[in-house]
């Protein structure tokens, strides 16, 4: 019984304003080389400063990692020849990087799980080819973007336990405010490696695969390799360590071509930067920066709002529906009806394309005005429903918008009870029915209610009416 | 009276008083660049641009300006040290249609200080040599002797200062490549303390190494250069302010000048005695001489060369046929575009460096060179503070001997010996002056002096004591 | 030390993207030989316990704050590209 054993290169891109190491706007897109100046485009003669908010965005994510800080940090040259690489020398961290040790807590099949950490260095980013016809379009754009690399220790041994890994991973990344950890832009990118063994064995020869841009991307690319390994060993072959890619499309992983043999990166200290020392004051410092993490807020919102701990995890598995809720209760909803409501109804439109980054078009003013609606009766669960469908991406008032739409309800007894009246007088076997006791009569009755009303009846009313209906019959 | 035979100070006095224009000093220079082409010390000569910025001087002269000591001076640039909108080679094929788009700092602060730029001159290739054998455009010769070389890799700067090309140089010094050539063209050489100059926009030889300096006819001249120079810069993270004085004393009465006897072993006769004159002229003048020793002295040539080739091979990895220079006519995929194009643009020397300086960093050699030499590079740095904790400054030769004539070494390995006075300096990060002192067969020799790091003007004021006793 | 071999040079060569007829080879491998024969003046300084110098300077800690800057013109950028289309740099298509 072959079983995978799984470590992770985690990519992160931190929100800084500039580059790492010159002053070019820190910005995702644009025309190509339009973010770009002789430093961060590899002229000769050029020579780095160091960004000094990148250095605290990866102290910050250390911090929330439970790492270790260097106390002495310095900076390393990794020396390989690549189009995307102007100075053909990638600025990283090799002996001393900012960050050693740590670990990420998550749940997996109900049970607490550990992955360690082995290091977080600050690094830059390299450029974006373009490929095009017979040539490679070269864009230097993202070319020296600072980013974290998270190394872990090899801990894992499914695609499910990587991906619940770096759920949380991201979603702790993402409370530090450091990045805006989206996959789908490249700012989270993580690179796999797995080997395969017999349980007990030593650990097998491993792979490495790169560049993997979305969680389905990650889990596919494991149960490809796992499955490519193990059919390789189980028919005498052997795994030879390599470099490879996993195409999404076609769901299929292949080693990628070049002298993958000559990894020789010649690291040696980059005489250019100054190692970072940090004072105990400093790091202190730093560490009041960090905002409320996700435990913090899990326990705030079981002892504040008493709400049970699977509705405080699933709010705060994301900072900004996190922060949605928080803003949403600080004006003055309750904080059940709006956990019962965004868990329901927020997340649904804020997933709904089936990617892992959770996207919000709504604020809180606007989603507060949706319950209070709802809760003072002037809308129902289905108007509400629609209403937030119809304010989704579109900040109008929402009663305006609401009367726009007719979903303002009546709740005129005298009114309903006439149409109640007419319905039961039009449908005398189904009320006979129902009187005898077929509740599942009470949905059809609602209904027609609900229609002869132009669906603007209060349906508690409706219940109510049938309630008493049946209790003066029987 | 000629022009060109005034110093760099003598030229600004004089513009100052009105009593020379910035465009007749500029044109002086430009006709003896003219005249004298045959010295190769030029890559290019940007004369129209001379010409404005010399104009542009004498307008802020007639207009009662602040004027500072280079408005209006002609100065000549090496060739590695980025100039915007003007051609900069390296003198190397690769760069040879290279327009930087951007000034060094250095550059940016002589043209601030009204400087003149007369052009950028000859280096061996990426400052790779001793010679100026490795110019891709063909050597520099000697300024004194025609059949000699200027030294390197600033020889063109040295050759032009001393044939009154121009009225001084910038000049970049790695292991020696100020001083060795000024001291072989008989005229002053200043390597700074390490940080003292923004590299920012000077072609990296070796990042850890590298700084710029002047080269001049005199001590005080280089001073001026000095003042326009210095100073720590944003774009340089390795920059720091060292403070100048505004003139130089020349006072070493009660100083103490340590010489180690390592510096002297291996020296021919001829060059021992104009050394030993060089210390008792200084003696003369009030100093004491202690003897010294340096230890480690013999292996700094080896820490050197592995140091610096670690980096240069590095730092040159950039020129790859990608973004600028030049690119190989033909390739199959973008590998035989890289080594094609770098095969056929870089000469044989950088070559060698980048081999060495990859071998040294390659997995399995390298604690046993590259580590060990960052760990001796340690010893020799602490050999130097100690013994400058009990001197004012050290005295050293500049050279093993004056300028050899052209071609007489083919072995390259040979020609880094030349580099043994000059590269422990760079090693330990500190300021030393060359001032030419003796002869021998008519061509000059240079004595060195070396000072602690930060006390630049200190350095200069006991180098214009050699200076004076030279007469 | 000195027993550099061919292989050796040659894959010294290939990191440093440099291609090698015969005779260079030949006279690259006499040239690094005679070097790291050179190199073995290193032993004579004693370096046991001794920290290696990455950095000559006194200093740490040297950091830009975090303000956009102007970016360059990317024609001025491209001004010097050996081969250049529409704001980008053009390489032979890339196989991975």
């Amino acid at each position: 019984m072959y079983i995978p054993t799984i470590g992770c290169e985690v990519h992160c891109e931190l929100k800084t304003k500039t580059k790492l190491f010159c002053s070019c706007k820190n910005e995702f897109g644009g025309e190509p080389n339009t973010h770009c100046c002789p430093v961060c485009s590899g002229f000769p003669g050029v020579l780095p400063t160091l960004n000094e908010t990148a250095v605290e965005y990866a102290v910050k994510a250390g911090l929330a990692l439970h790492c270790t800080i260097n106390k002495f940090s310095k900076w390393d040259r990794k020396n390989y020849f690549y189009p995307d690489l102007p100075k053909a020398w990638q600025t990283s961290q090799y002996d001393l990087p900012l960050c050693v040790g740590g670990y990420v807590d998550f749940m997996l099949d109900g049970k607490v799980k550990r992955v360690r950490l082995n290091r977080i260095h600050l690094e830059e980013d390299a450029g974006k080819l373009v490929h095009d016809g017979g040539v490679s379009r070269v864009d230097y754009n993202r070319c020296g973007v600072p980013l974290i690399e998270i190394v872990t220790e090899p801990d894992m041994h499914s695609a499910e336990e990587v991906v619940a890994f770096l759920t949380e991973l991201k979603s702790i990344l993402k409370y530090t405010g450091i990045s805006d950890v989206k996959m789908q832009e490249g700012s989270l990118r993580c690179d796999v490696n797995l080997s395969v063994a017999e349980e007990g064995a030593p650990l097998g020869t491993r792979t490495e695969t790169k560049n993997l841009n979305s969680f389905r991307a990650v889990s596919r690319s494991i149960k490809f390799e796992t499955r490519r390994q193990i059919d390789e060993l189980t028919s005498g072959g052997t795994v030879k360590q390599e470099t490879r890619r996993f195409d999404d499309n076609k769901g299929v992983g292949y080693a990628m071509r070049g002298k993958e043999d000559a990894h020789d990166y010649r690291y040696f200290p980059e005489p250019d930067l100054l190692p970072v020392v940090f004072s105990d004051e400093r790091l202190d410092e730093i560490a009041s920066k960090i905002p409320e993490l996700k435990s913090a807020r899990i326990s705030r919102y079981m002892n504040d709002y008493s709400l049970p701990e699977y509705d405080a995890s699933v709010l705060t598995a994301d900072k900004e529906v996190s922060d949605l809720f928080d803003e949403t209760v600080s004006l003055g909803i309750d904080p059940k009806k709006a956990s019962n409501f965004i868990m329901s109804e927020v997340l649904r439109l804020a997933k709904s394309d089936g990617s892992e980054d959770v996207e919000l078009k709504i604020v809180s003013k606007t989603l507060a005005g949706i319950i209070k609606l709802l809760l003072s009766d002037e809308i129902n669960n289905l108007g509400a429903k629609t209403l937030l469908s119809a304010l989704w991406g579109n900040a109008s008032d929402p009663r305006k918008k609401a009367e726009e739409l007719g979903l303002i309800q009546s709740n005129d007894e005298g009114e309903i009870k006439a149409i109640f009246d007419s319905v039961i007088e039009a449908n005398k076997k189904q009320a006979e029915d129902f009187i005898s006791g077929n509740d599942k009569l009470r949905g059809y009755f609602v209904g027609q209610v609900m229609r002869a009303a132009g669906g603007k009846a209060n349906p508690k009313i409706i219940n109510a009416l049938l309630d008493k209906f049946k209790a003066e019959k029987s | 009276m000629d022009i060109l035979d005034l110093s760099l100070c003598e030229l600004s006095a004089a513009i100052k008083a009105k009593k020379i224009s910035s465009l007749e000093a500029t044109e002086a220079c430009l006709k003896r660049i003219e005249k004298t082409k045959g010295l190769n010390n030029f890559i290019t000569v940007c004369e129209e641009e001379a010409i404005k910025l010399s104009k542009r001087a004498d307008a802020v002269i007639s207009s009662g300006g602040e004027i500072n000591p280079l408005l209006g001076v002609p100065i000549a640039v090496k060739d590695n040290i980025l100039t915007k909108n003007i051609r900069s080679t390296c003198a190397s094929k690769m760069l040879e249609n290279f327009i930087p788009p951007y000034d060094a700092t250095a550059v940016a602060k002589l043209i601030s200080a009204g400087a003149v730029l007369l052009g950028k001159t000859n280096m061996d290739e990426f400052a790779m040599g001793s010679t100026n054998e490795f110019s891709a455009f063909g050597a520099a010769h000697n300024a004194l002797d025609f059949t000699r070389v200027p030294g390197g890799s600033s020889g063109g700067s040295a050759s032009a200062v001393a044939a009154k090309q121009t009225f001084g140089a910038l000049g970049s010094d790695t292991g020696g490549s100020i001083r060795q050539p000024a001291a072989y063209n008989g005229v002053v050489g200043f390597k700074p303390t390490y940080s003292a100059v923004s590299r920012y926009g000077l072609v990296a030889f070796a990042s850890s190494l590298d700084q710029i300096g002047p080269i001049t006819r005199s001590v005080d001249d280089a001073l001026v250069l000095c003042k326009a120079i210095f100073g720590k810069d944003v774009r340089d993270g390795t920059s720091a302010d060292v403070s100048l004085p505004d003139e130089l004393s020349g006072d070493v009465k009660g100083k103490v000048i340590g010489i180690a006897d390592e510096f002297t072993e291996g020296l021919g006769e001829k060059e021992r005695e104009a050394f030993f004159d060089a210390a008792d002229a200084l003696k003369k003048q009030g100093a004491k001489i202690k003897r010294v020793s340096i230890k480690s002295f013999e292996a700094a040539l080896a820490v050197y060369y592995v140091l610096s080739s670690a980096e240069a091979s590095s730092n040159l990895a950039r020129f790859d046929g990608v973004k600028y220079g030049r690119r190989a006519e033909s390739y199959t995929d973008i590998s035989d575009l890289y080594e094609k194009t770098r095969t056929e643009f870089l000469g044989d020397e950088v070559k060698r460096r980048i081999m060495i300086g990859n071998y040294v960093l390659s997995s399995g050699y390298y604690d046993a060179y590259y580590v060990k030499a960052l760990a001796a590079r340690t010893v020799i740095k602490r050999e130097y503070d100690e013994a400058l904790s009990s001197c004012d400054a050290l005295l050293c030769p500049t050279a093993p001997s004056v300028a050899p004539k052209i071609g007489s070494e083919p072995d390259p390995a040979k020609v880094y010996l030349s580099d043994v006075y000059t590269v422990p300096v760079n090693i330990a990060g500190l300021p030393a002056a060359t001032v030419p002192f003796g002869h021998i067969d008519g061509m000059p020799l240079g004595v060195q002096v070396i000072g602690k790091a930060y006390s630049d003007g200190d350095v200069l004021s006991v180098a214009k004591a050699v200076e004076r006793a030279r007469g | 030390m000195n027993g550099i071999s061919d292989e050796e040079v040659q894959h010294i060569a290939a990191l440093s993207a440099l291609k090698l007829s015969e005779e260079e080879l030949k006279s690259m491998k006499k040239h690094l030989s005679s070097v790291l024969e050179y190199f073995k003046t290193l032993d004579g300084v004693d370096v046991s316990d001794v920290p290696p110098t990455a950095h000559i300077l006194p200093f740490v800690n040297v950091l830009r704050s975090d303000e956009p800057g102007e970016s360059t013109p990317t024609d001025e950028l491209m001004r010097n590209a050996p081969e250049s289309d529409g704001g980008a740099y053009i390489v032979p298509r890339l196989v991975e």
